[in-house]
């Protein structure tokens, strides 16, 4: 930059470092809250200290859960929402990254009907057609089930989209010499084109992991049985409690649990994270 | 090791063709190259050959077989590509040996048939390597080790130097003729340079528009050329040329508005009058004295090169029509040979250095 | 643009093509008809008749005070959300950029909040605004604002703007990082020997030079505020206190979940579904004209 002054120096690392506190708030107050006893939150104003019910807060909510969410223990909302995030992250990649081969390495009848079909889903969220998805999962017995939670939220063309961008950008050449060498469609798919991918799909999980385990809307309608929930949506049963104040100790434990593994995930893969997010609005 | 036959190999796309009509025969171990300028249609007569485009008419065999219908890899033959084609994310050893892989080739065997492919291509330092950490001409070599692997029928190069810089594709022009000597492997070899053609062939196929213009040896093309785009294509600076007739004794030429040339033999008798587009290469002009010349040259630029010297420069009565530099001719002069711009050249034609051509169909005529 | 290179198989791209093409049909192409079809039906109480109504449902959904309402609910909160979000990423932007040794650490301490759950981040500022415990609320009582978003609606909805340009502020700030990044350093210095400040660069060379960034933004952060913000709402104020924060998807939901009138849910799905592809669309021609495909 052209001027670099101490003052503006300053001013910059002070305006980044109050940015951060902002946003880092929250999670603070959230964190001091799930270590306190019920009664020094109920009484008056949060403390902004950690207290000394750390283990015995977080062991109670992993393994006994709320009564206020059906008595679920929040270990087995972690789990569900990790076989969730697991199912929309895997299984989307898996079938976009075969349709995105088929339609981009193949002359086919029919190939551009597939083609429009499958992309004018990226035109509109889960939301805007939530109630007939719900009842096509209904018909199909689906609810309460790991199935019902992903499969439906695998219907999406953005990762076609980005795979197809990706595969469009492979040097034909390659695929050629592949063919002199001898290598049939799936073993070109399998040798090449999958390991050329490999950030691409890697930088895709995080995205669509972070995606499937935040969802909320979708488990909310389709899970009835309290052994379904998933984290993110059991905490709104904990808040939402009839004539009485949550136990707020708890509810921000299950916060803090329900924040950890997306927020690990983006911090670790930062610059897949990036990419990831960067393709996939493009 | 085996023969390459096309006849009358046509390639359409949809309405539009590309190529009208090939016929050759390659001979066993022999190299040819294919040269034209670009969208002459001279790779996708490569790629036919290769299978990596369907033939829409004709036929191609290979070894004396017809592999119209057969995959790439069932044709027995071996590709260098203008990009390499590496596999980026495999060492050099698998990118080699990923064909023999396929094939079902002995573990031993591959590490056998790699290793001597790097030995004589001096890659073994290399194997372990992965094609981003190599130099162009490192990688270039990957790709000739590649097709060396295999022990193929035939080698298919598409333009294999272009991505190099001019010293390494010298070297590596030297290297692929000595390879290929050493082997004897049939080869066909595309190219738009025509050094690269020349030096290279045993044989030559001159491609312009879809069409075989000449297929000859290299020294056959510089000297008998069979089209005035041949001519102008091989050669470099670029042969010249000039509008004449026959003149009205039938025994010399007449080349524009006067300039006459001492006819010595002149086979056409009878043809007195006859309209001529007449090719002169810069290097077949003599500066001689006036009264020996058989044109003259007004020079208006003059390159030095060191051992040669391009003098350019426009006849004495075509000067004025426009005074455009369309109409430049080119003398190449030993470098030794001193003249400067605004000099009037006297210039002798070397025997048997003027190519007649017929000015509506382009063919030859007659050398003289 | 398409590859020269293909395979020839009869049956391999359509198993290939299969699965995602069932998916699609079965849980998207059908359920979005159903949504189409429905919103020209209506139900009566019970659900055992159905009758064709044309586009009374859309009348009847423009006429009503309610959906006017959540309407201008919606646009309220998507523009605070997207002024506020893009507003606050921007300056942490522009600091980041200047920023010569740990960028990547502030980056790093930035990004994170993008990986909340947007129903999280809602029970989050909904503790810290609580009435009786938060510590925020706590702190306005202090300067003598008596914080109330149960019987406040307009506490409620800055409670949800807050709550949802929280977690929206890493995405914006990454894509304005990456976009100042791209601005070539020798205009600014060209800018600076030709005299222009600071601040004078920022808006005549560097602003200017971000507008793609802040468009692409936009479209991003109203379809975000639209769409990806029902878990804030839902989990926290429920669209209330009365409709103060019913916005447009809280709605579809609602009507349709809770008081069971598909048609009218209906209707509205298929009003949202034109908003988005409209802006969907929007986002499109401007992509085109950036990069070509």
């Amino acid at each position: 930059m052209v001027e670099r002054r101490p003052i503006t120096t300053f001013i910059t690392h002070a305006v980044l470092l109050l940015g951060v506190l902002i946003l880092a708030f929250p999670i603070w107050v959230t964190f001091v809250a799930s270590t306190h006893a019920p009664s020094a939150l109920a009484s008056g104003v949060v403390p902004l200290w950690p207290g000394d019910l750390f283990l015995e807060n977080y062991s109670l909510a992993l393994g006994k859960g709320l009564a206020a969410s059906g008595g679920v223990p929040v270990g087995r909302m972690l789990f569900n929402s990790l076989i969730m995030a697991l199912a929309i992250a895997i299984g989307k990649i898996a079938i976009s990254l075969i349709a995105a081969y088929a339609i981009v390495y193949f002359r086919f009848p029919f190939r551009m009907l597939c083609f429009w079909t499958i992309f004018v889903t990226l035109m509109l969220p889960v939301e805007v057609r939530i109630l007939p998805t719900f009842e096509v999962v209904a018909q199909l017995g689906m609810l309460n089930s790991y199935v019902g939670l992903s499969v439906p939220l695998i219907a999406s063309a953005t990762a076609t989209f980005l795979f197809r961008q990706f595969f469009l950008t492979v040097p034909d050449e390659l695929a050629e010499a592949a063919r002199i060498d001898g290598a049939g469609p799936l073993r070109f798919f399998r040798d090449i084109l999958l390991p050329l991918s490999r950030t691409n799909i890697a930088a895709l999980f995080v995205i669509l992991f972070i995606y499937g385990w935040n969802q909320y809307l979708w488990p909310l309608l389709i899970t009835t049985d309290e052994s379904f929930y998933t984290i993110v949506m059991g905490i709104q049963r904990m808040v939402t409690v009839a004539d009485a104040e949550p136990q707020w100790h708890l509810v921000m434990a299950t916060a803090m649990l329900a924040m950890l593994p997306p927020v690990v995930v983006v911090v670790a893969m930062q610059r897949l994270f990036v990419k990831g997010l960067v393709e996939t609005e493009k | 090791m085996a023969e390459i036959a096309l006849a009358g190999v046509k390639k359409r796309y949809g309405e539009t063709q590309v190529v009208h009509g090939i016929d050759v025969e390659i001979a066993d171990g022999e190299f040819v190259v294919i040269v034209g300028p670009s969208g002459c249609g001279k790779s996708t007569l490569l790629r036919m050959v290769a299978g990596l485009e369907e033939i829409s008419e004709g036929s191609i065999s290979i070894a004396g077989r017809v592999v119209n219908d057969l995959e790439p890899k069932e044709r027995d033959i071996a590709m260098v590509f203008q990009n390499y084609a590496l596999y980026p994310h495999m060492s050099v050893f698998d990118n080699m040996a990923y064909g023999l892989k396929i094939a079902g080739t002995p573990k031993a065997e591959i590490e056998e048939r790699v290793g001597r492919a790097a030995r004589m291509l001096e890659l073994e330092a290399l194997l372990t390597r992965k094609p981003r950490q190599l130099s162009g001409g490192q990688r270039q070599r990957v790709a000739m080790g590649r097709a060396i692997v295999r022990d193929p029928a035939a080698f298919l190069f598409d333009e294999p130097l272009s991505n190099l810089d001019a010293k390494l594709r010298v070297q590596m022009r030297l290297e692929i003729k000595q390879l290929q000597k050493d082997l004897g492997t049939t080869s066909l070899y595309v190219t738009h340079d025509q050094v690269e053609a020349m030096t290279l062939a045993d044989r030559l196929i001159v491609m312009n528009a879809g069409v075989a213009e000449q297929i000859a040896s290299p020294m056959q093309v510089y000297e008998h050329p069979e089209s005035v785009f041949v001519a102008g294509f091989i050669g470099s600076p670029a042969m010249n040329f000039l509008p004449g007739r026959v003149a009205q004794d039938g025994g010399s030429l007449e080349i524009r508005g006067g300039t006459a040339r001492r006819a010595e033999a002149l086979a056409i008798s009878g043809q007195a009058g006859r309209e001529l587009l007449i090719g002169v290469r810069p290097e077949h002009l003599q500066p001689v004295p006036e009264t020996e010349a058989d044109l003259f040259l007004d020079l208006r630029l003059v390159e030095t090169l060191g051992a040669d010297t391009l003098a350019h420069g426009s006849l004495p009565d075509t000067k004025s029509t426009d005074g455009a530099t369309k109409d430049i001719f080119t003398v190449r002069l030993p470098g030794s040979v001193q003249v400067s711009a605004g000099e009037r050249l006297a210039l002798r034609v070397a025997p048997g250095a003027l190519h007649l051509f017929d000015p509506d169909s382009g063919h030859r005529i007659a050398d003289l | 643009m398409e590859k020269r290179v293909i395979f020839r198989h009869r049956t391999l791209p359509y198993l290939l093509v299969l699965p995602q093409l069932a998916i699609t049909l079965i849980f998207f192409i059908w359920p979005a008809t159903q949504a189409l079809y429905q919103s020209v039906l209506r139900q009566d109480p019970f659900g055992l008749r159905t009758t064709f109504v044309g586009f009374q449902n859309f009348a009847r959904l423009f006429a009503d005070p309610l959906y006017l309402d959540s309407v201008k609910v919606t646009v309220v909160f998507s523009i605070s959300v997207a002024a506020l979000a893009m507003g606050l990423a921007l300056l942490l932007a522009v600091m980041a950029d200047r920023v010569i040794k740990g960028s990547t650490g502030y980056k790093t301490l930035l990004i994170w909040p993008y990986a909340v759950a947007p129903a999280i981040a809602g029970v989050l500022w909904w503790f810290l605004f609580n009435p009786t415990i938060g510590i925020l609320a706590y702190a306005l009582r202090a300067v003598g604002y008596d914080w109330n978003h149960f019987i406040n609606g307009t506490d409620a909805m800055i409670l949800i703007v807050i709550a949802s340009a929280w977690k929206q502020v890493s995405y914006n700030f990454l894509f304005f990082l990456a976009g100042l990044q791209a601005v070539p350093r020798s205009l600014i210095e060209a800018a600076a020997i030709d005299g222009a400040g600071p601040a004078r660069r920022f808006w005549t060379i560097i602003f200017p030079l971000l507008s793609p960034t802040t468009f692409f933004l936009l479209v991003v952060n109203v379809v975000y505020a639209f769409f990806d913000t029902f878990g804030v709402v839902h989990a926290t104020t429920s669209g209330g206190p009365g409709q103060a924060t019913t916005i447009m998807v809280y709605k579809v939901f609602n009507d349709g979940f809770i008081g069971l009138d598909l048609g009218s849910s209906a209707a509205q799905s298929v009003i949202l579904m034109i908003l988005v592809i409209s802006l969907t669309l929007l986002q499109f021609r401007y992509i085109e004209r950036k990069v070509q495909y």
